[in-house]
């Protein structure tokens, strides 16, 4: 049943992916990723990382593709047009492509060490209260970093933003 | 197998009963809204317009359905489904009351327990503004695109109130368990009042409980915070251009987010299915309320006049029906199942009242006075009132 899931899940994953790059429009590449990413919150229910899995989709697919789509409609950016494409690209694009995930696929099998196969419902901590302990206490100086960025990062929104008023 | 009967049944069962209730609703608000106007409100179709959502409905289903010619015709068609298929699960995770035997069968009268029902609530809440996004933009209309940019803009805005006024009340009872917030609240300080989370010690939720109704007004898109279907200014917003059963699917959508939406605040503020009473008090209410409105019908039988012939048959049979439903209540067996529902429904159905209220007596606000409103004052406040209460328990933990 877990594997069913996966792979149904993971091919629609795949599929959003590659409907992504294919689309030419961009409110349809947008969607795409929105769709690669309740898969991948589906995947991380499988593996029983239930807080993960509706963190991706309240901050990932709820607010930040909603901001995506919403400046591609603000600026309505139409499609986008086919150009001719160089003679390398037209020769050498589909080999270079499938040489190049040859490659990757090789030095993940060879470089990484070996890893034991995931079972399914094995891992537990993935709730609320797991998620937060892990966050407050093994890694707390990475959390209180990443909410100092975050800050800086507000600041110069607004900085920037000023600006222009 | 059993569990998938079972599941089936009381899904098929879940969604009738909101599916009503969104449909009545329609004619609940009319006939409030036009009592305080001091109008009648629908009378002609059954009586007191009881079957005008029927007619509605039969209406909206026989219309043609018009296919502008200049649409993006899959994400068109696309929004109107994703509104109401989202509006139906968020729906799923609420509990309704507690565990009852059926046929010698133990179930919770709920869909699925989840144990991050309050974050499946958000998360759903958050994606089904690609629903309104996605509709005015494929109309390719400049008052849906309007409609549809207001909306995502007043959305995203909204939740972060939201998700702030529903952490504090969770900080208190340590779960995300929507069962297991409502079973937080039962008991009563000095045996009288409710433990309820707007009640509870050491912070009384209040002011979480408005920020939290207050943005769930924004994020059902209801008034005074309509902007994206604003009539006067947006002809109908971000549903221009739907007609027939597309249009019939953004409306029903937008009455069962208003349901999850005070089911939800029934549970995290109002104790959920816990009565406001001590039980030996409480349990008595319902039958109290239904033998009321019976004795008060068949006065009405005696009182009547020419024009109303039918009134001296029909008046005693409504009479009869609710002391039927008053013997029901008091039957010991079938009381500890119906008792929480009853509650249950009652503030749900309050809220849902407040909302109709606020509807007719607010006006709009105007686009800017909105974002200001919510990231210079709402935000801020429930920040405040998010730290209030996390010192307070810590303190008293």
């Amino acid at each position: 049943m877990d594997a069913i899931l996966f792979l149904i899940f993971a091919a629609i994953a795949v599929g959003c992916g590659v409907n992504l790059v294919v689309q030419r429009h961009p409110i349809s590449s947008a969607l795409s990723l929105v769709g690669v990413m309740a898969a991948l919150a589906v995947l991380y229910l499988l593996l029983g990382a239930e807080f993960m899995a509706a963190a991706q989709m309240i901050v990932y697919a709820g607010a930040i593709m909603v901001l995506f789509v919403f400046t591609i409609m603000l600026l309505n950016a139409g499609s986008e047009r086919k150009t001719d494409k160089a003679l390398f690209a037209r020769l050498f694009g589909v080999p270079a492509l499938i040489g190049f995930i040859v490659l990757i696929g090789f030095l993940i099998r060879t470089l990484l060490p070996k890893t034991e196969n995931v079972v399914f419902g094995t891992f537990t901590e993935g709730t609320a209260r797991g998620v937060g302990l892990k966050l407050f206490t093994e890694y707390l100086l990475p959390f209180e970093v990443t909410s100092l960025l975050i800050l800086i990062a507000i600041l110069g929104a607004v900085v920037l933003a000023r600006k222009e008023i | 197998m059993e569990f998938f009967i079972i599941t089936g049944i009381k899904a098929a069962l879940v969604a009738f009963v909101l599916l009503t209730t969104a449909a009545y609703l329609v004619w609940i608000e009319r006939k409030v809204l036009a009592h305080i106007q001091l109008r009648v409100g629908p009378y002609r179709v059954g009586p007191h317009g009881l079957l005008q959502p029927l007619a509605d409905l039969i209406k909206l289903v026989t219309k043609e359905g018009v296919l502008p010619a200049q649409v993006n015709k899959f994400y068109y068609l696309l929004a109107p489904f994703l509104a109401v298929a989202l509006a139906l699960v968020s729906i799923s995770v609420i509990p309704f009351g507690k565990q009852v035997e059926v046929f010698g069968y133990k179930t919770y009268l709920e869909l699925a327990n989840v144990n991050l029902g309050i974050l499946v609530i958000l998360a759903i809440s958050s994606v089904s503004v690609y629903a309104v996004a996605l509709g005015g933009w494929a109309s390719n209309n400049k008052y849906a695109l309007l409609g549809g940019l207001r909306s995502s803009a007043q959305m995203i805005s909204y939740e972060l109130p939201l998700a702030l006024a529903i952490v504090s009340p969770l900080l208190m009872c340590n779960t995300l368990s929507l069962r297991e917030i409502a079973e937080a609240q039962a008991g009563f300080y000095f045996g009288l009042i409710p433990k309820w989370h707007i009640f509870q010690m050491p912070m009384p939720q209040l002011l979480a409980f408005i920020v939290f109704l207050i943005a769930g007004f924004a994020e059902t898109n209801r008034v005074p915070f309509d902007l994206p279907e604003a009539e006067n200014e947006l002809v109908a917003g971000f549903h221009t251009e739907y007609s027939s059963t597309n249009f019939a699917a953004f409306f029903t959508a937008e009455y069962c987010n208003m349901v999850t939406i005070s089911a939800v605040a029934t549970h995290l503020f109002l104790g959920g299915w816990n009565p406001p009473l001590p039980e030996v008090i409480s349990n008595w209410i319902p039958p109290a309320i239904f033998v009321g409105f019976s004795l008060l019908a068949f006065y009405h039988a005696t009182q009547t006049s020419p024009t109303r012939p039918w009134d001296k048959y029909t008046f005693p049979v409504l009479g009869v029906v609710l002391l039927g439903l008053a013997g029901i209540f008091t039957l010991p067996l079938l009381r500890d199942a119906l008792t929480p529902l009853f509650w249950f429904a009652a503030k749900t159905g309050a809220i849902l009242f407040l909302f109709i209220w606020v509807r007719g007596t607010l006006p709009r606000f105007r686009y800017d006075q909105l974002m200001k409103f919510t990231w210079t004052f709402l935000f801020p406040v429930s920040v405040v009132q998010l730290l209030a209460t996390g010192i307070l328990v810590a303190i008293v933990n």
